[in-house]
């Protein structure tokens, strides 16, 4: 079986969450069936070199559609952005070689996501059910996304802002070290920028709970052949440059260098 | 015989169109998309003497009609590759070109060495990465440094020899003739060029690395013009390549005087590319009644 392939696929649906946040959903069956949580698609946007990689937000199997959130960053995503409803999108996808594992769903899951880091969490989010807390931080109300598919997956949703004008004031890793003071997950999930990420695992270390991050960098081919999207990792106890498209983008926190 | 087979540098090609160092790894991760097979060859990704960690991330930038990039020469060393990856590359029925960078003159020797016993139909001598401090392009940018690299290469290996120039020099036509003159059996070129971007917002470099080899469109005319000059200047034969990304530029680039053509960051942004290339390469020669596509070598006529 083919583990990613490219196509031009229909999108079935275009929203707009916030300013500068766009929901698709496009119809992949082929990649729909093989994909995994964790996982992301490489977008051709006409007139750039590059492909986007964006990650998956949703996988629904039965409907043959995968569901993809992401932010306008710069030229690229901007003309992304601007397709509609029933535009074709050349992606190459199932990509990652490691996406979240999952416990069973009777384990306790944290599940962390921070801006637009958020919307690989749902797969999580949904898989756990009521026994995954999901804390879901932003800059301010304005960035706030996803929260009513968070709540849907059954499970406790806590919000907050850097600024406190939506949910609770202050970042996810206090958010964190209070659920941590009352009880243990079996694992903690999480996704954002790099400085959450760090200090996620690190306190995810100290208290020796396993934990899993998916990590960024800017991408070229997305199947592991260019290398140039390195991340510094520990490898059999040696520092070693993996690749986020193809060794990741999921790493456990104990093999990571931030 | 088809009408895409070349013969380049005494080896057998099924077709021109080889994806080009760095950019196709090992050839594995293609493989998803279609068999290797279909290729005329492959350059694999560089390998040194060592194991070699490569640059600090970034290590790539967009620009216009094109990409910046600074791997560094990220690889698992020349045993691994002997060991691991040709065996597996050799199973493939397609022309294998092993690329080598050494740190010194003596490590090239070693590299070549070593790859000499091996089953590797052509060696690629990278001496124009710019991405490396110690190696690389120190040895590419001068007639002399170039010539040296080809000297020690020549006498470690009987393997077909081709010196993948870099085009951040003044005179190509001028190292082009002086690594001919040492023996090699081919130059290819370009290299990437050295370029750099720079975030605004931070005022840092993109690339970790500060500078970066250009590539993708943007570079093909500039590539055009050094093949077709390396290609008035010396005999041996020329591989062509820089922002090549469709048929006609294949086309193009064989017309300024390339005998085959690599394809590389173009690639990225189709994975099909080289494919796409190969058939339209072959309707071109249907179209045009060519019986074999070496005819338009260095058919351009300058004004």
């Amino acid at each position: 079986m083919k583990k990613y392939m490219q196509g031009e696929y229909p999108v079935v649906s275009k929203k707009q969450l916030t300013d500068g946040i766009y929901d698709y959903v496009i119809s992949c069956p082929e990649i729909a069936a093989i994909a995994v949580c964790g996982q992301f698609v490489n977008i051709k946007v006409n007139g750039f070199m590059l492909r986007r990689p964006i990650s998956i937000c949703g996988i629904d199997r039965e409907k043959g559609t995968l569901r993809i959130v992401f932010e306008v960053r710069g030229e690229g995503t901007k003309k992304l952005s601007e397709l509609e409803a029933s535009d074709c999108l050349d992606i190459i996808a199932p990509l990652g070689g490691r996406g979240f594992e999952l416990l069973d769903s009777s384990k306790k899951a944290m599940i962390i996501g921070g801006g637009i880091g958020n919307p690989p969490m749902l797969p999580i989010a949904e898989h756990y059910g009521a026994n995954g807390t999901v804390i879901s931080g932003f800059r301010n109300e304005k960035a706030v996304i996803l929260q009513e598919d968070f709540k849907s997956c059954g499970g406790e949703v806590i919000l907050c802002t850097d600024d406190g004008s939506a949910g609770r004031k202050g970042f996810v890793t206090d958010v964190l070290a209070e659920k941590l003071s009352a009880e243990k997950p079996d694992i903690i999930y999480a996704c954002g920028p790099s400085v959450m990420l760090k200090r996620i695992t690190e306190r995810a270390i100290r208290e020796n709970i396993r934990c899993q991050v998916s990590l960024e960098e800017r991408m070229g081919c997305g199947v592991g052949a260019c290398l140039v999207c390195a991340c510094r990792t520990i490898r059999d106890g040696k520092e070693y440059y993996a690749h986020v498209c193809k060794d990741g983008p999921v790493f456990e926190s104990t093999e990571v260098i931030f | 015989m088809s009408k895409l087979s070349v013969n380049f540098a005494g080896v057998e090609f099924k077709n021109p169109i080889i994806p080009a160092s760095g950019t196709f790894g090992y050839g594995r991760e293609y493989e998803e998309f279609y068999p290797l097979s279909k290729l005329g060859g492959i350059s694999v990704k560089g390998t040194t003497e060592e194991l070699r960690t490569g640059n600090l991330p970034p290590r790539i930038a967009e620009t216009p009609s094109g990409m910046l990039n600074s791997v560094g020469l990220q690889n698992p060393g020349v045993d691994h590759f002997i060991s691991t990856d040709l065996p597996y590359l050799k199973t493939k029925d397609t022309v294998i070109i092993a690329n080598i960078a050494g740190r010194t003159a003596e490590g090239y020797r070693e590299i070549a060495e070593k790859l000499d016993k091996t089953d590797v139909d052509m060696i690629e001598v990278n001496i124009s990465c710019p991405n490396v401090k110690a190696g690389g392009a120190a040895f590419g940018v001068s007639c002399e440094g170039a010539a040296e690299i080809t000297r020690i290469v020549r006498n470690a290996t009987k393997k077909p020899v081709m010196m993948k120039l870099s085009p951040n020099v003044t005179n190509i036509a001028e190292i082009a003739k002086a690594v001919e003159a040492e023996g090699a059996d081919a130059v290819s070129l370009i290299n990437t060029l050295l370029g750099m971007r720079i975030d605004i917002k931070t005022k840092r470099p993109i690339l970790h690395n500060n500078v970066g080899g250009l590539s993708g469109p943007a570079v093909f005319p500039i590539a055009v013009r050094m093949v077709w000059q390396a290609a008035n200047a010396v005999k041996i034969p020329v591989c062509g390549m820089g922002g090549v990304s469709t048929w006609q530029d294949a086309v193009e680039m064989m017309m300024a005087g390339a005998s085959v053509v690599q394809v590389g960051a173009a690639i990225f942004n189709d994975p099909y590319a080289p494919v796409k290339i190969i058939d339209g390469l072959e309707q071109y020669c249907e179209d045009n009644n060519i019986g074999s596509i070496g005819e338009i070598t260095g058919s351009v006529m300058p004004w």
